[in-house]
Order: C-alpha cells, then structure tokens, then sequence
C-alpha cells in the first residue's frame, strides 16, 4: 500500500540484441573516443601478450648460458630486456590511455542519458506519473542507470578486452607451437563447458535470488513502515514469524546463487593449473624427443601464455549476469524514453495586449493585459480575444480507463469573476473536472472551452499559465523562499513577490524564518509546517496572476490562527478571479456563486445555497447530514 | 566498491559479539571455509615450485621419467586444488548467507520489539537501510573475510617465502617493490576517499532534485516549469558527472600503475636472474627464473586483494556502527512491571496528574498535569490545534509510550500493571498514520482478530460504513490491496482501519483524527453504528471538524500540552472563547438556520 516500495525490476532482458544496439547507438556521440579507445585497447593487450612472446627470445638467450661466451650473452640480454621495457610501457601507456577514455565515455554517457530521461520525462503526460509508484522512476534513474554504467565502464571494456586477449594468446601460441596449441585448445573446451555450465545454473540461480531478494525488502518495508500499526494491533510475533519464512527462502535462494558464483573463480583457476601442468609435461617431451622448435623457452612462454587464458574466459562468464541485467535495466530507460510525449497541437497563443479603438492589439512590451492571439487558417485571418477566464464545458465525457467513464455528459457555463464550488462525495469527479480543465488530461467527449476558444486549440503551456491550482497537498522546491514563491512567475520582481506574500498573509511568518525571503527550504519544505507551506503555495499563485484559480480546500489539520490566515489568504486571492473551489467547508459553499453538486459523475444539482436548500434535493440532504447532530 | 563508499562514516561502537553470534547454525562452515582456502593456496604455490624441478631435473636434463613423476605430483596438486576451492567456494557461500540470514532476522525481531519511542528515534527510511543496504555490506565483508581474507595474506607470505627459498637475491625485488606497492594503493586511497564523499553529495543532490520533480509534477506542469526544472536537474548531472570524473580519475591511476609495477619486476627477475644464471652464481637455474615469474603474479595480486579487504572493512564498519545501534537500542516499554494474570476489568480511564515529555529530554514536557476521568462505556471527543499534543494524550492509553511522571489508569489499574499484549488488546486505537498491508481487505481485516467469522467482519465493515464499497469491487473481500492491487481512496482506507479496529472488540475505541478523509455524512453515520451497536465501549474521538464530537458525552479542548477546558458541547460553548470560535468558524453561522 506504500508509495515508496521498490518494484520488482526483472534482470532478464526481452530484446538483448536489440537493446543493444540501441546502447550502440547512444554510444554515437563518442565515436572517436571509441575509435582511440579501441586502438588503446589493441596496444595494451598485444604488449601483454607480445611481451610474453618477447619472453620467449630472452629466455633462449639465458638458456644457452654456459654454451656460448657470458659476454655475449649478457649484451645479447641486455638488448632483449631493453626491448622488453619498451613493449611493456607501451602496454601500460595503452592501458592508461583506455581507462582515462572509458572514464569520460562512460560518465558522459551517463550524463547524457540521465538529461535525456529527465527532459523527457517532463515532457509526459500527468497520466504516466499516476499510474507509477515514485518509486519505479525514481530506480530508473538509480538501478538502471547504475547497472548499465557498470556495463559500459567494466563489463563492456572488459569482455573486449578478453576476447582480444584470448585472441592473441592463441594466435602468438600457434605461431610458438601447434602441436602445444592443440593441447591448449582441448582443455579450453573442457574450461569453456566448465563456464558455462556453472555460469548458466549461476544465472538461473541468481535470478531466483533477485525475485527472493525483491519480495524480503518489499516485507521489510512495508512492515517497518507499519510498524506502530503492528504493535497497536499486537502482530509483532505473527510478522516475525512471517519475515522467517521468507528470510529462509532468501538465504536458500542466495545460498544457491552464490555458490556458483563463488565457485567459478578456484575452478577456473585450478583447471588452468591442470592446463598447465599438461603443457608442462607434453612439452618436456617434445624437447626430449627433439620435435620443439626452440626448446625449454618455447615451453616457458607457452607455460605463461596458458596460464592467461583462464582469466578472461573467467571474466567474460562473471561479467554475463551484470551485462543481462544492465540490459534489461536499460530496456526499461529505453521505454521511459519512448513513452509518447504529452501532445500539444494546440496554435492560440497568449500575447501581451493593449485595448484600443480599433479593439484589441498585439503588442511587445508588457502591458498587465493578455489576449489570445488565434490564427484562422481557413480565412487566413488572425483575430484576438481578451484574456477573461471564461470557463464552458459542453457536453464532456471522460474517463482514466478505456470504457470506464468518471465524467459523464457534463455541461456548464462559467463567466469571469464567478466563483464555483465543487461538492461531492470522494470520488465523485470533482478532481476530474480540474484535471480536464488544464488539460492534464484530454477529454474523452465533447469540448471545453477557454474564453470562448477551444482548450485544444490552445497551446497548453498558455492555458496552463492562465490558471493556477492550490493544490491540498503543497509541493515546494528545493531552494529560497523566494524562489518558491516566484515559482508561480519566472520574472517577477523582488517586490511583486513580496506583494503577493503580503497577500497571501505568509509575510509574517517569512520575517521570522533565520533568513526572511532567502532562507533556504529543503526536502519538500519538511523544515515548514503544514500551514506554512500553504501559505506559500497560495503566495505562489498569487504572484502569477492568473485569471482562473483552482483550490483544492484543504481537510488536513492546521492550527486555528493559521486556518484563518489561509481563509483570508484565499479570500483574497480569489478576489475578482474565475474559481473553482473543490470544497470542504461550508463558509466557502455558501459564499459561492454557484454550487454543482456531483455524484457519479455528473452534475446533479446546480445553484447557489439558498436555491439549492429550496429545492430540497441531495445538497439538501447532504447540508442536513452534516447538521444532523443538531 | 564506489558504492560502498557512499556510506557516511559515523563512527560507532561496533557490538562485535552480536555479530560474531550470528554464526550459529553455521559455525563448521564458516570454520572450514578458510581453512580449505588455505589448503589451496598452499597447492597453488607449491605447482610453481614443482614447476622448477620439473624442468630443473627433467627438461634440461631430458629426463622423462622426472617429467612423469613431477607432472604427475603437479597434476595431483592441481586437482586437489581445484576440489579444496570448490568445496571453500560452497562451505563459504552456506556460511555467509547464513549469516546474513541471522543478521537480518535478528534485526528484524529487535525491531519489531522497538516500542514507539524507540521506533521515533531511528526513522522508519534509516531502518529499513540497516536491514537492506547495511546487511549486505557486512554480508559481502563476511564474505570476502573468510575467502579473500585468507587467500591473499597466505598467497603473499607463502609466495615470498618460496621465492626466498629459490634464490635469496631475486626475491629482494619483491621485498623493495611490496612497500612502494603498499604505500601507493594508501595514497590513492587517503585521496580519493573525500573526492568519493563529495561525489556522492552530489548523487544525493541530483537525486533529490528529481524526486522533488516526481512528487512536484502536477505543480511543475501547472505552471510551466518543465524546461526550468530540465535545467536545473542538468546543472545538478553535471555536477554529478565531474565530481565523478575528478574521484575515479585517481582510481584510473591505480590499475596502469599495478601493471607498471608487475612488468618492472618481471624486466628486473628477467635481467637479474638471467645475469646470475649466464655468470652461474647463486645457483640459479632456469626452472627458478620460470617460477619467479608465476611468483610476480601471485605476490602482486595478493597485495591488491589486501588492500581491497581494508578498504572494505573500513567501509563496512560504518554499517557494522549502524546495525550495532539497532541492536544495542533497549526497548523502553517491556512487561517487566506487569502482573500476568491482570486482565483489564472495564474501560475506564483516569489520568492522574499525568506529565509527559518525549525522549531523554524530559524537561521538555509535552504534557503537563493532566488529571482526566472518563467512565467506561462513555464518548469523549477532544479537540484542539496541531502541536497540543491531543496524540500523545491518547497514545498513553494503550501504553505506546510510558508517562513521565503520574499514572494513567485503564480498568482501575495502571497500564503499567498489565501485560502489552493483554492491555493492547482491549485498547483498539486507529493512528493517523493508517496503514494497511499487502493481501486481501479480508486479510487486513482479520489483524483486528484473527479467528474473525465472515459474518463478523461483514458487520464491523458495515458500521465502518465500508461494506458498501467493499462490495461494489469485483472480489470484494477478497479484493487484493497489494501491489497491482486496488487502489482505495484515502477516505476508503480511514474506513477499512476502522473496521479492522472495530474487530478487535475493544474496551476502548480511540480515533485520533481517523474521519478526516471521510465525507460529513459517512462520518456521522460511522459515530451512530458506534453508539448502536457497541454499547459499554468506551470511545475517544480526536477530531478537528466539531461535528465529529459535539455528541461526545464529555469534550476536551487541549492547548498547549494541557486541558484547556471541559465540558458537554454546550458548556463550552458558552463557556470556552476558543471552542466557541473554532464551532462558529466551522458552522459558517448555521446555527440560526
């Protein structure tokens, strides 16, 4: 029932290949980086690899020790451990070389995919956060993204780099000896079945692990969370009891899972030493019998070079279920990401206006009035209409889901200036007509209609501007006072912010916060009361002026002397505004200029009070319900 | 490993014998773990060694049948090797993960143990963290202990050993280089530690940032901020990303740099040996130069796995400090005081001179001199603004937090008398925080009383006024709450907490603000099935709309941590100023209707 629980985010992508490419894609940006980090790459394992190669020319110059003049010899090892050197600092330079690049690409990428979500994000529709916990957008960002940076600077990079090491180990091992390479090759495969048989029971476990380890944190959560709940209701042994069970079957899950992963690295390992010991052995014979070109040297490098193939083949199994799982995290980013957009083919536009003979006027500079500027393509005529905040709905319908309507054929008419209150049961549709309104939502039926102009004609981010909500639940920023408060109105000065703090009755409490206006609020205001940040939500409307105000009366607790400085707040916000008031109390009911009483959603009754009472219908009913203590 | 550096270093005692009792139930696995570590380091370094005689005594010499017998021994110790890994890698696998399983179970239980204050001192998020994120910290130290933690101190010590026993000279190579190896890995480390902790505020940053957007939406989009807020959250990933890059680049130095290190001694084995077997001094062969190069290898890792296990114990510690707090807390409400056959006789309540302050600091009283009667079976509604601790007043009934000083009374016996359990359980109290948990409403219904019949949570939903809607689901009771579940509304939810607590068939009924979310009617509707239908129940209401109490039998008006005034709704009325403005604010001047 928590907002906060993590969701079950499956480690198996759908589309491995697809998904990939698509990181490919995204990778675009960097390509010359990943040209040189390629090249890097290259260096840094043929040094590894020739270095061992190289080895071998030294170790024949040691191994005639005795046989030719120690002069000659040590000038002859003297040029070959030069050459070494040489090798061997390229391979460290490359090295160097590729992690710096990794380093900028893969930070980059990430810096680019995070912009990317979060520019899209802002972009979709309200529905999309509706249907979501906070939660399950908040891990695409964290999880996700932090599994596919583990992909792209080290599982990417290293299986690379395995692959090519693997690569050139058996090319310089071939040209050193086929016959050895043979041998090498046969146990490579009993160490390739050998990963993937533990790699792949590995994966089935490690799955099984995740969903355990997903459902325990979930119980543990919600559990904490509830806690006081448990101990009122005296469950705490019950909930033990539970928690054992599923902590048994997460250590059993994990147990599993582990052991494969555990056991991976001695396998390999020992069986590289079995590897080993072989060449070792089929080696001695062939320098006995005389069929090894170059001898115990040929012998000792190829020991050194089988010995670096367990590594990588180690690697590229360890880093498989960190690759599938960034995949399918990324599979996720991807679908964020192609989530369609919220659609605004709206073309009325606000444009500053100044009233004239001749009527309404477009002009630059800000004059305090608005108009419409609506451009008839038919006629290829662009006319204006003043800025008012009339509100129609006529004959809409609407509904969240496909085939389940919450509204249902609602029509009114609302001039400028008139105050509305919304009364209704919980879940009524009293929310749904102010979501329809701004169009945080599109109607299913019908047209609403702004000033006259059809709401989708409108270009949302001007309708939106043109009214602003005072929501129950007040969402601040992180950031000063002031800038909360100007959060209603990007360019308003300190002192019509100020003004509308005034207004909106918060100055006094802002003078007594440590810094006034620029005190800093963090964590969604957790450092202001309830009421204060009511306050400021109001303040913020204020400042943005709008014709059209939508309030959602709030029912939580507030002190007394704060209820009244919102009320009076409010009161004169609304002051010659369209409102619609999503009511709770009855002094904002009665003072409204017209109640629409909604049940199921419609509006079964519309009037002001002392009609509404008259007729005796369900706010009649309703009224007397709420007096019925009388 | 950048993760774990993220955690903030609050240093703390570390209850270590907590901890070490964890490992019961697994104490041979995690005793023969290591010790089948050791076995494989000991026949890993020895195959070098072999190694040596095998091309000393055989290929040099074309020496097949010494061929035969060392490739055989090597062979054996290969095997051997690879079965004492396999069966550590299993033993520590059973061995961690039991641990970790006691760890969190014990965490787990302690908590729930927690009594509210205890509970209000950590806050929910930072428990839930110990139990998640810090358990698997110390989970992946256990592991890499009783693994890595063996291996690599033996595998270096070991290494140098044999290489000592080859050739004395050669192996001062690795005793010069291990130090200037050693002290490097530090610097990095004291360096980059405070650039990591400067990123990760920048991670917290960037995230808060975006959560804010999350909970914040519709206001962003009801104001057009949207391309704002983008900037801002770009500034915020910028900031992410060269913290990052400026962190890592140290740890960028760190793997050219072993590398460097690894091939310096291999040029320098090479050269020195190689001079030593050309001049034939020392007794240097060609077999030894050949295990000194596996040695480089070997010796070298193992220093790298050393300071990755210091590292991550220093980490883990701080995780270590956190649980030992959870596990250290005393839970402040026990049943020590309690006779155990006491069982609560009515629903009476009396406070007598009751103070109260949260935590240590007493001195802070939250409530003073409180002296309170109220009969069983009657209602009393309480009201008040926020902060006049009408919450607190009622959570000392059900003994979630014990007085400071005074006694409260329940059934004519202090509650401190009475077992938890026995006292709880004829106290239902539905919390402002309500909560219901994963499962069917059905489910969640039974908390109130686990052997409830069907007929009987039909009834308490039915004077919960939650039947209703209950029924209009597809599944009714057995509609699922959980995750993909039904949503209920908030004013849905107030009413299925009540039914849950209706179903305990209390003594004492407490409401603190528990109708907020619900319409007028449906809460009045409620407060009749109340006065219907649980006669002798004694009932608390904590309102704020006065409609919910004006029928109490007895009102309170808290201010300030005491009783403002009391009375019935017209005494107060008349008599109390603040009453009389809230009633009068509320009813909109109805009364002359």
């Amino acid at each position: 029932m928590t907002d906060r629980r993590t969701a079950v985010n499956s480690v198996k992508p759908l589309n491995p290949f697809s998904t990939f490419a698509r990181i490919l894609r995204e990778l675009g940006s960097y390509k010359w980086h990943l040209v040189a980090l390629i090249f890097a790459g290259v260096i840094s394992v043929a040094a590894n690899v020739g270095g061992a190669y190289y080895l071998k020319d030294v170790l024949s110059v040691i191994e005639n020790a005795g046989k030719a003049p120690a002069e000659t010899l040590l000038s002859e090892l003297g040029v070959g451990v030069i050459f070494m050197i040489f090798i061997y600092l390229a391979g460290v330079i490359g090295t160097f070389v590729s992690m710096r690049l990794i380093l900028t690409i893969s930070t980059g990428v990430l810096y680019n995919f995070r912009v990317k979500m979060f520019t899209h994000m802002e972009k979709l529709p309200i529905k999309y956060f509706d249907a979501r916990t906070h939660g399950e957008i908040m891990s695409r960002y964290t999880t996700d993204t932090d599994a596919l940076r583990e992909m792209i600077s080290n599982g990417l990079p290293n299986i690379v780099s395995s692959v090519l090491t693997i690569l050139g180990v058996l090319t310089m091992m071939i040209v050193l000896s086929p016959t050895l390479t043979l041998l090498v090759l046969g146990m490579l495969v009993v160490m390739v079945i050998a990963v993937s048989v533990i790699g792949g029971k590995g994966r089935k476990y490690f799955i099984g692990q995740q969903a355990e380890l997903a459902s325990a944190n979930g119980y543990i959560e919600e559990h904490i969370e509830g806690q006081k709940v448990v101990q009122v209701f005296c469950r705490e042994d019950k909930i033990k009891e539970g928690f054992g069970a599923i902590n048994d079957s997460l250590c059993r899950a994990e147990t599993a899972a582990q052991t494969y992963a555990q056991i991976l690295m001695p396998v390999m390992g020992n069986l590289s030493y079995v590897n080993y010991v072989l060449t070792a052995v089929v080696g001695a014979f062939l320098v006995a019998s005389g069929r090894l070109e170059g001898g115990i040297a040929v012998v000792i490098v190829f020991l050194h070079l089988s010995r670096q193939l367990s590594m990588p083949l180690t690697q590229i199994s360890q880093q498989f279920n960190g690759i599938m799982t960034a995949l399918a995290g990324a599979e996720r980013i991807f679908a964020l990401l192609d989530e369609g957009e919220e659609k605004d083919d709206g073309y009325v536009t606000l444009v500053n206006a100044r009233k004239s003979a001749n009527g309404i006027e477009e002009c630059d500079e800000r004059t305090g009035q608005w108009a419409w500027k609506h451009y008839h393509r038919a006629t290829d005529t662009t006319t204006y209409v003043e800025w008012r905040g009339a509100v129609e709905f006529e004959h809409v319908t609407f509904g969240y889901v496909e085939g389940e309507t919450v509204l249902h054929d609602v029509s009114f008419t609302v001039s400028p200036g008139q105050k509305i209150a919304l009364v209704g049961s919980t879940g009524a549709g009293k929310t749904t007509i102010t979501n329809l309104l701004n169009r945080f939502y599109g109607v299913t039926e019908g047209k609403i209609r702004f000033d006259g102009i059809n709401i989708n004609k409108i270009k949302k981010e001007d309708l939106r501007r043109s009214m602003a909500m005072v929501l129950q639940d007040t969402h601040l920023f992180t950031g000063t006072v002031r800038d909360n408060i100007r959060y209603g109105r990007l360019d308003a000065t300190d002192a019509e912010t100020e003004e509308a703090a005034t207004l909106a009755n918060a100055e006094y409490f802002i003078k007594h916060l440590p810094d006034g206006y620029d005190t800093v609020i963090t964590a969604d205001g957790a450092n202001l009361s309830q009421g204060q940040r009511q306050l400021l939500a109001i303040a913020r409307a204020a400042v943005a002026a709008p014709p059209v105000l939508v309030l959602d009366e709030a029912t939580s607790s507030v002190d007394t002397r704060t209820e009244a400085l919102i009320e009076q707040g409010m009161d004169k916000l609304m002051e010659g505004r369209t409102v619609f008031v999503i009511a709770h109390r009855l002094s904002t009911v009665r003072n409204a200029d017209s109640i629409f009483v909604i049940e199921h959603g419609e509006i079964i009754e519309r009037g002001n009070h002392e009609e509404l009472l008259a007729a005796g219908g369900r706010y009649y009913q309703l009224y007397n319900g709420m007096f019925e203590l009388d | 490993m950048k993760k774990l550096l993220a955690r903030p270093r609050k240093t703390g005692k570390i209850s270590f014998g907590e901890f070490a009792s964890c490992v019961k139930g697994y104490g041979w696995q995690t005793l023969f773990a290591p010790i089948f570590v050791v076995c494989e380091v000991f026949l890993e370094v020895f195959i070098p060694r072999v190694m040596t005689l095998l091309i000393d005594e055989g290929v040099s010499v074309g020496n097949t049948d010494a061929v035969l017998k060392y490739g055989g021994l090597m062979l054996a110790l290969a095997l051997l090797a690879l079965v004492a890994g396999a069966l550590s890698a299993r033993l520590a696998a059973v061995a961690t993960m039991g641990f970790a399983r006691n760890l969190r179970k014990k965490l787990f239980d302690k908590i729930q143990d927690f009594s509210f204050g205890n509970i209000d001192k950590f806050s929910t998020g930072s428990l839930i963290t110990r139990l998640t994120t810090d358990v698997n910290f110390i989970r992946n130290a256990f592991m890499m202990l009783i693994r890595v933690g063996f291996r690599a101190p033996v595998m270096f010590v070991t290494s140098i050993a044999l290489a000592l026993d080859i050739n004395t000279r050669l192996a001062m190579i690795f005793v010069a280089v291990a130090p200037v190896m050693a002290i490097a890995m530090f610097a990095i480390g004291a360096i980059a530690f405070p650039l990591f902790g400067k990123m990760f505020r920048k991670f917290d940053a960037m995230n808060a940032r975006l959560q804010e957007n999350l909970i914040g939406i519709r206001v962003v989009k009801a104001f057009v901020r949207e391309s704002h807020e983008t900037e801002a959250f770009r500034k915020a990933a910028e900031d992410v990303r060269n913290t990052q890059v400026k962190a890592e680049k140290l740890i960028v130095y760190g793997q050219p740099f072993m590398q460097f290190a690894m091939y310096g001694c291999m040029v320098a084995v090479v050269w020195f040996g190689g001079n030593m077997i050309i001049k034939s001094v020392d007794g240097m062969t060609i077999g030894g130069l050949n295990a000194f190069i596996s040695y480089i290898n070997q010796i070298l890792m193992s220093l790298l796995m050393v300071a990755m296990i210091f590292v991550n114990l220093v980490i883990s510690s701080a995780s270590l400090a956190r649980c030992s707090e959870v596990l250290r807390e005393k839970p402040e409400i026990t049943d020590e005081t309690a006779s155990p056959d006491l069982e609560v006789a009515d629903g009476s309540v009396v406070f007598e001179n009751v103070s109260f302050g949260y935590g240590k600091d007493t001195s802070k009283e939250i409530l003073s001199g409180i002296n309170l009667e109220i009969p069983s079976g009657s209602v009393l509604g309480i009201i008040g603004g926020t902060g006049s601790a009408k919450t607190t007043l009622v959570q000392l009934i059900p003994r979630l937090y014990d007085v400071t000083s005074g006694s409260v009374m329940v059934g004519g016996e202090d509650v401190r008398n009475y077992k938890i359990r026995t006292l709880r359980d004829s106290v239902a109290m539905v919390l402002q925080q309500n909560v219901l948990f994963s499962g069917t409403i059905r489910d969640n219904l039974k908390w109130g009383n686990d052997n409830a019949t069907d007929e009987e949570i039909e009834e308490a939903a039915k004077n919960a006024e939650a039947h209703k809607f209950v029924t209009s689901f597809s599944e009714g009771y057995d509609t699922d709450l959980g995750q993909g579940g039904v949503n209920v509304s908030g004013g849905q939810k107030q009413r299925l907490c009540i039914a849950r607590a209706m179903l305990k068939k209390p003594k004492i009924m407490i409401l603190d603000d528990s109708t907020s979310a619900v319409d007028t009617a449906t809460d009045a509707a409620i407060r009749k099935a109340f006065a219907e239908t649980l006669k002798g129940m004694t009932v608390i209401i904590i309102a704020q709309r006065i409609s919910s109490v004006k029928h109490a039998d007895k009102i309170i008006v808290m201010e300030d941590g005491r009783i403002a005034a009391s009375g019935t709704h017209e005494e107060l009325y008349s008599s109390s100023p603040v009453y009389r403005e809230v009633c009068d604010s509320q009813a909109g001047g109805v009364r002359d209707d």
